[in-house]
């Protein structure tokens, strides 16, 4: 139970939940991600809604976890977690700044067009489909054939 | 279970037990697909199946109502209590019966999940709108690895042509639908099956011919998911996916 006065701000939580960073991809955040839908007070108690990225995503577990632990080291232990299938997630929901710290760690973000706008490395735009699939559910394989070097492309979905 | 909810609950087993048991067979290839690349790509595939399969069979459990999650039915029914369309359980056999199984039922999954999403039963809806973006990207690899294999080179096209002659006679079944299907469909809960199937053979049509592939004619097969009737395949599918519950009935991790 929290008391009404002691209660974070909603905005306050959000901020929190932006500094839990994703397993998979550590540079961005679970909110930079876009699988946060909502954060509100239902009378005493707090509610996120997250909506997993992939259906079979092992990370999906281990998000709702980090979620917790983050919202009780801040005396939230009691907070709701609940799971949201509609709408479906996209990465459009990927915020601008979760799409910059993508490129930056080396890992093309998604483009509408369905595949890398550019080399995350040398920003080549002669680029070749390496495979569909990669190393975690929400990316595939490229390469780049100006500086010959492969690399990750967040898959658009 | 009332008329209704006995139809909900095959529909959700179908979709379920066909996305667990294909799932199943293409996680076999996890560490001997021919190249890395398809491996992942395989496990990955293997990998959103199972997630759609958590779906639909803790909806299967929710409509019946007893108490049984998803786990419970994945683990502990036996084969004639499956729903998965035969196809589905067939041997991996090599790399083209593999893509060749899976592009006959992604094709099929796409054009149930996108009727499904459309469904006026809010739980169907939400699952299929998650489940057909990641199968429209299955569909789009496999109908593109059919294309490239039947019209490549002699080899690859004899065996694509020879899984084709041996998987295809269990796509018969892809479009029946019995009596509870039609109660789903006129309460818009489920698809009108019979309307999907010239959709699903103009897709493949299109697909096998520009793989210089050619559909043979006149082969059938009796087995029938719906009424459980399945290959021996399926119950040594179980025996290795099904052995840690059974022997150690409770096990968690």
């Amino acid at each position: 139970m929290v008391e009404a006065s002691a209660r974070p701000g909603i905005e306050e939580v959000w901020a929190w939940l932006d500094g839990v960073p994703d397993p998979e991809i550590p540079v961005i955040s679970i909110v930079d991600l876009g699988i946060i839908r909502d954060v509100a007070w239902e009378g005493e108690r707090l509610v996120v809604t997250v909506t997993p990225t992939y259906s079979g995503c092992p990370a999906t577990a281990v998000i709702n976890m980090e979620i917790a632990a983050c919202l009780a080291a801040h005396g939230l232990a009691d907070a709701e977690i609940r799971t949201r299938l509609a709408p479906p997630w996209t990465t459009d929901w990927l915020s601008e700044k979760g799409r910059a710290r993508l490129a930056e760690y080396g890992i093309a973000p998604p483009q509408p067009a369905g595949g890398p706008a550019a080399c995350p490395r040398c920003g080549g735009t002669e680029l070749e489909r390496v495979s569909q699939f990669g190393a975690t559910p929400c990316k595939a394989q490229w390469r780049c054939k100006s500086c010959l070097e492969p690399f990750e492309y967040f898959k658009c979905i | 279970m009332e008329a209704r909810e006995a139809a909900l609950f095959e529909l959700a087993l179908r979709m379920g037990d066909t996305a667990l048991i294909l799932g199943q067979r293409v996680s076999e290839w996890c560490g001997h697909a021919p190249a890395l690349e398809e491996d992942i790509a395989l496990a990955n595939t293997a990998l959103d199946l199972l997630g759609q399969t958590q779906m639909w069979l803790e909806l299967a459990g929710e409509v019946e109502g007893k108490g049984r999650s998803a786990d419970d039915l994945a683990f502990l029914r036996d084969a004639w209590d499956f729903r998965n369309l035969v196809l589905a359980e067939q041997p991996n056999t090599d790399f083209g019966h593999t893509i060749m199984r899976q592009y006959l039922i992604d094709a099929w999954n796409r054009l149930m999940l996108d009727e499904l999403q459309n469904s006026a039963d809010a739980r169907i809806a939400s699952i299929a709108g998650k489940a057909a973006r990641e199968t429209a990207y299955h569909l789009e690899r496999s109908r593109d690895l059919v294309i490239r294999l039947g019209d490549g080179s002699e080899e690859s096209h004899a065996r694509m042509q020879a899984a084709l002659n041996t998987l295809w006679p269990f796509t018969d079944e892809f479009f029946e639908a019995d009596d509870g299907d039609a109660l789903l469909a006129a309460e818009g809960i489920g698809p009108d099956t019979a309307a999907l199937a010239p959709q699903w053979q103009r897709e493949v049509q299109a697909s096998l011919a520009a793989a210089t592939l050619d559909i043979p004619e006149g082969r059938t097969n009796p087995s029938r998911s719906r009424s459980g009737r399945h290959t021996e395949h399926l119950g040594h599918l179980l025996a290795t996916m099904q052995w840690l519950q059974r022997a150690y009935p409770g096990a968690r991790w």
